[in-house]
């Protein structure tokens, strides 16, 4: 078994995830291959791109149904990044309507900040609010800032799901957990020692 | 609260050791003299040691050397420094795109292709999302109070005004707008007020202001009169004196939300 694995769908960034475990002494592998992961204690879903593609590769390559079996049934911890916590709703609105992985009961809508002086995309060093329990978020100062680039968000439908939010205009959700499934909206492989501290909360993380 | 953001430009070109050729940073004037200065993914870690908000890679003479030696940067960056990363210069096609964001780019800045195939705008940002999708508009003054884009590095005129391109790169999916003052590159003497806020209230992306900086007032200007979402700075930043931390806390006791990192 190894430590942990990044799920190689096709879909952007992976190298920085990778860099980002390696500097915190983890040794991530990347799957390639749905059974791929099978073999990893942990799994990290990372994702930059179009939901449409996003969900679509996901399927293409066989990684829904063993991610669905790997996390829902077996429990491995997963963490979801940027497109990789969208695609955990329910559905998503960007570019149409796309059912998801459904594993949060939530929506994915484009962002409309109230202020106007505010812009889409959502580019930028943001402090987030954190549950004060949230085991993701342990070690960081209150209200750090984190890096975010998106133009849709998660709306939940059951708010116990949400440990962390930002105000972009009104309460943007950024962090989701549900068990073993955790996700952020934020990146963590480009928030510098922040980012780095909640990949380490991550691996340290035990059900 | 979003945070303004403060970013260092590095601008690279080949230069030639024995019989291979390797990046080194150099500051430049008006795009056209050139200084070499060091080692651009040393200097990047100088810069991401002093909390900058993000890095952009600038290739100034992309087209002249192959393309590799530019992604061994952007590989070497990602590898060590752990903020975003913006490359740009001689970007051709969606081929271009999807290799730097593989080598770990996590934006991509383009500028005269976007003025001779504005197409390829639009499909960039359907395949990698507008996000990663940078435009970058160089512009200069005209003798006639306008301003005029340019591409290839300030020699290829064009026949577009800044505010109408800056709203045809937003309406084709630009996700950001790198603004920079050519005339004013390198020369210390202040940005471009008077256009940045003209760009930043024409359009609903993020804007980011450039060419001038030489004191932190200068940012002050561009954040609160220029209303601008980000600085971006060469020449400042590679004088040694100018530490980005000191520059980051005058800034934020004039009353600009920035993050200062303790």
């Amino acid at each position: 078994m190894f430590e942990i694995g990044i799920v190689d769908y096709g879909m952007g960034n992976l190298r920085s995830v990778y860099s980002a475990l390696e500097a915190i002494g983890a040794t991530p592998v990347i799957c390639q291959e749905a059974q791929d992961l099978s073999q990893v204690d942990k799994i990290i879903l990372p994702g930059v791109g179009a939901i449409g593609d996003c969900i679509h590769n996901l399927k293409n390559r066989g990684f829904v149904e063993v991610l669905n079996h790997q996390v829902l049934e077996k429990g491995k911890p997963i963490l979801g990044i940027c497109l990789g916590m969208q695609v955990m709703a329910k559905c998503s609105y960007e570019g149409g309507h796309y059912e998801c992985l459904d594993w949060f009961n939530a929506e994915v809508v484009r962002l409309e900040p109230s202020d106007l002086n505010l812009r889409v995309p959502h580019v930028g060093w943001n402090n987030i609010n954190y549950s004060s329990g949230s085991i993701l978020f342990a070690n960081l100062p209150a209200s750090p800032d984190v890096y975010f680039v998106h133009s849709y968000h998660m709306q939940c439908s059951d708010s116990q799901d949400e440990i962390a939010n930002c105000e972009y205009g009104g309460n943007v959700t950024v962090a989701v957990q549900k068990r073993n499934i955790m996700a952020v909206q934020f990146h963590p492989e480009k928030s510098q020692d922040y980012g780095l501290t909640i990949l380490e909360n991550f691996l340290r993380w035990q059900s | 609260m979003l945070k303004r953001r403060l970013i260092p430009k590095l601008q690279m070109k080949s230069s030639q050791f024995g019989s291979s050729s390797k990046m080194v940073l150099v500051t430049t004037r008006e795009y056209q003299k050139t200084i070499e200065i060091g080692n651009p993914v040393s200097q990047a870690k100088i810069y991401e040691a002093q909390a900058a908000d993000e890095l952009i890679f600038l290739d100034i003479d992309a087209p002249a050397h192959q393309r590799n030696i530019t992604l061994d940067v952007i590989k070497r960056a990602a590898e060590e420094i752990f903020m975003p990363i913006t490359i740009g210069g001689g970007i051709r096609s969606i081929e271009d795109f999807r290799l730097l964001l593989s080598h770990g780019a996590d934006k991509v800045s383009i500028n005269t292709i976007a003025i001779e195939n504005p197409d390829l705008i639009g499909q960039a940002s359907s395949i990698f999302g507008a996000q990663c999708v940078v435009v970058s508009i160089d512009y200069k003054k005209e003798s006639d109070g306008t301003y005029r884009v340019w591409g290839q590095s300030g020699k290829l005129y064009s026949n577009w005004d800044v505010i109408s391109w800056a709203i045809e790169v937003e309406r084709r999916g630009a996700g950001e707008i790198l603004l920079t003052s050519i005339d004013r590159d390198g020369m210390r003497q202040g940005l471009d007020i008077n256009i940045t806020k003209q760009v930043v209230q024409s359009v609903s992306i993020p804007v980011i202001t450039s060419g001038g900086c030489g004191l932190a007032a200068h940012f002050v200007e561009g954040f609160i009169d220029g209303q601008a979402s980000a600085v971006a700075a060469g020449t400042y930043f590679s004088f040694k004196d100018e530490n980005i931390m000191q520059t980051r806390a005058q800034i934020k006791n004039a009353g600009v939300p920035i993050r200062i990192h303790t």
